[in-house]
């Protein structure tokens, strides 16, 4: 059996599904656009709920892809449907002729700077939360002996003038973990998180929000912060009404990290392009049914995994990938000639 | 002063910066619960006394923290210290521990 599956991403999903498909013993061709192999993975520190090392999770997942033809810089330059099989032409001058496509694209992050009110790009002391992993994975803490530092919820999700009107799923937890992770740094300084709703779902979510009040007196806030001014010390003004209380309230802030959002791949969104793949309203592809097949696409032989048909967490996208592995292999066997 | 003929209304606006938070941090040291508030307001829902007078644990455990305690302690005058909100708390607060615990720490 050595069908050829083309994996287009090389993030979580794309090398879980190879991992799994090259154990049933088909020829994987695994394609990144990026160096490193990893997707965002590869750029977390510590992972939320339980502050497990990002880098050691990625090193088990890359440990077992070995035999998988891998190739990094490198993306897809065309891509057509044949009858039982899709012609990819790729950038590094390979062609590959695959009996089944998985595209994992995953997402891209939400350009904060687009919400100008909060002065991403403008202000010194605005970062993402993109950006605090970065330093808290090089060690490398902006600030020195800081008074207060706040989280704003939801920035470019739930928010239909940034052109999302969903929830990204993944920042709630996300800032509470990075909060936690801050106030172990500079237990001096007040942390606040501004929020809307707080969506802690999962297994252990809700107890590292409990974490969060108790053992690290995180202040939560519920309102979203309405404007940052920098003040001419550098620090930042910021403004929100304290919803709860029903008052308006201000605070001054060393530093302000920003929950950037999830938003559909734009190298994915241009392999799509080319096979006429479609996307729900939100810019995610559309599964075959959102139920009972999101690995599915609507095209036969072609299949996803991850993020890239909606925001995910890592177990999420993990589970997807050997699901579609699984629906990949039934697919051929009830599909195509077994080489 | 000089008499201008007209008043300016006091800002109802919360400073961060300037709140006053011993006390509150008092009151945690010795009722660390008070931290695990959710602000779900099952505690003002239960309230007997809330039916009659402005009565919310919810709300002044908030005020308490942004140091309004006057506001606070009014919300809590009402409170016959019957309990029931201790056992309807989802957070597994002794909310009637703690009201006594706000008396000692703020009351005069
Ligand atoms: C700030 C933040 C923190 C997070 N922290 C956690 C956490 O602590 N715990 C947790 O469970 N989840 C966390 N997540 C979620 C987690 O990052 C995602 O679930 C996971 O990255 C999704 O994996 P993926 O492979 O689908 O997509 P991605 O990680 O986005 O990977 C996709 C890969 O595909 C590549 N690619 C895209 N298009 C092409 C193309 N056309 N050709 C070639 N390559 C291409 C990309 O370069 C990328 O490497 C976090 C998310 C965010 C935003
Ligand atoms: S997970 Fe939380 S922060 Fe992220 S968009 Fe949803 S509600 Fe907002």
């Amino acid at each position: 059996m050595k069908n050829n599956i083309l994996v287009i991403g090389g993030g979580p999903a794309g090398l879980e599904a190879s991992a799994n498909l090259k154990r049933m013993g088909y020829n994987v061709i695994l394609i990144e656009k990026e160096s490193k192999l990893g997707g965002h993975l590869a750029k977390w520190d510590r992972l939320f709920p339980d502050g497990v090392s990002a880098r050691k999770t990625l090193e088990a997942l890359t440990d077992e892809i070995r035999g998988v033809n891998c190739f990094t810089e490198t993306q897809v330059q065309s891509l057509n449907i044949l009858d039982k099989s899709y012609n990819a032409i790729l950038s590094n001058g390979i062609t590959v002729l695959a009996d089944a496509v998985l595209l994992s694209s995953g997402f891209d992050l939400f350009k904060a700077e687009k919400k100008e009110e909060y002065g991403y790009g403008i202000y010194e002391g605005v970062i993402t939360n993109a950006d605090l992993e970065k330093a808290f994975r090089e060690k490398k803490m902006p600030l020195n002996e800081p008074r207060a530092i706040g989280f704003v919820h939801c920035v470019g999700s739930r928010d239909e003038k940034a052109g999302n009107p969903a929830c990204s799923k993944v920042c709630c937890a996300t800032a509470v973990k990075q909060a936690c992770e801050i106030k172990e740094v500079y237990p001096n300084a007040d942390v606040y998180c501004f929020y809307m709703d707080l969506r802690m779902f999962g297994r252990h979510y809700e107890d590292l929000y409990l974490k969060a009040q108790k053992e690290f007196g995180i202040r939560f806030i519920r309102g979203r912060v309405s404007e940052v001014a920098e003040m001419a010390d550098g620090r930042l003004q910021v403004k929100a009404e304290d919803t709860l209380s029903s008052k308006p309230i201000r605070v001054t802030l060393d530093m302000l990290v920003l929950m950037a959002g999830m938003r559909p791949s734009e190298a994915g969104r241009s392999v799509g392009r080319q096979i006429n793949l479609t996307t729900e309203d939100d810019g995610f592809f559309s599964s075959e049914d959102n139920l009972l097949a999101i690995q599915k696409s609507k095209l036969p032989g072609f299949f996803y995994a991850g993020a890239c048909t909606g925001p995910k967490t890592l177990p999420d996208t993990l589970h997807e990938a050997r699901s579609a592995a699984l629906e990949i292999d039934r697919y051929i066997k009830e599909n195509t000639r077994e080489k | 002063m000089i008499d201008f003929g007209f008043t300016v209304s006091p800002s109802s606006r919360l400073d961060l910066d300037k709140m006053d938070r011993t006390s509150f941090n008092a009151l945690a040291k010795i009722e660390p619960d008070v931290l695990k508030c959710m602000a779900c307001g099952s505690c003002t829902a239960s309230c007997t006394a809330a039916q009659f007078e402005p009565t919310s644990l919810r709300q002044a455990i908030l005020l308490l923290q942004r140091a309004q305690v006057e506001q606070a302690l009014n919300l809590l005058k009402g409170c016959m210290l019957c309990g029931k909100c201790t056992m309807v708390c989802p957070r597994g607060i002794n909310t009637r521990h703690l009201i006594i615990s706000i008396q000692k720490i703020y009351g005069k």
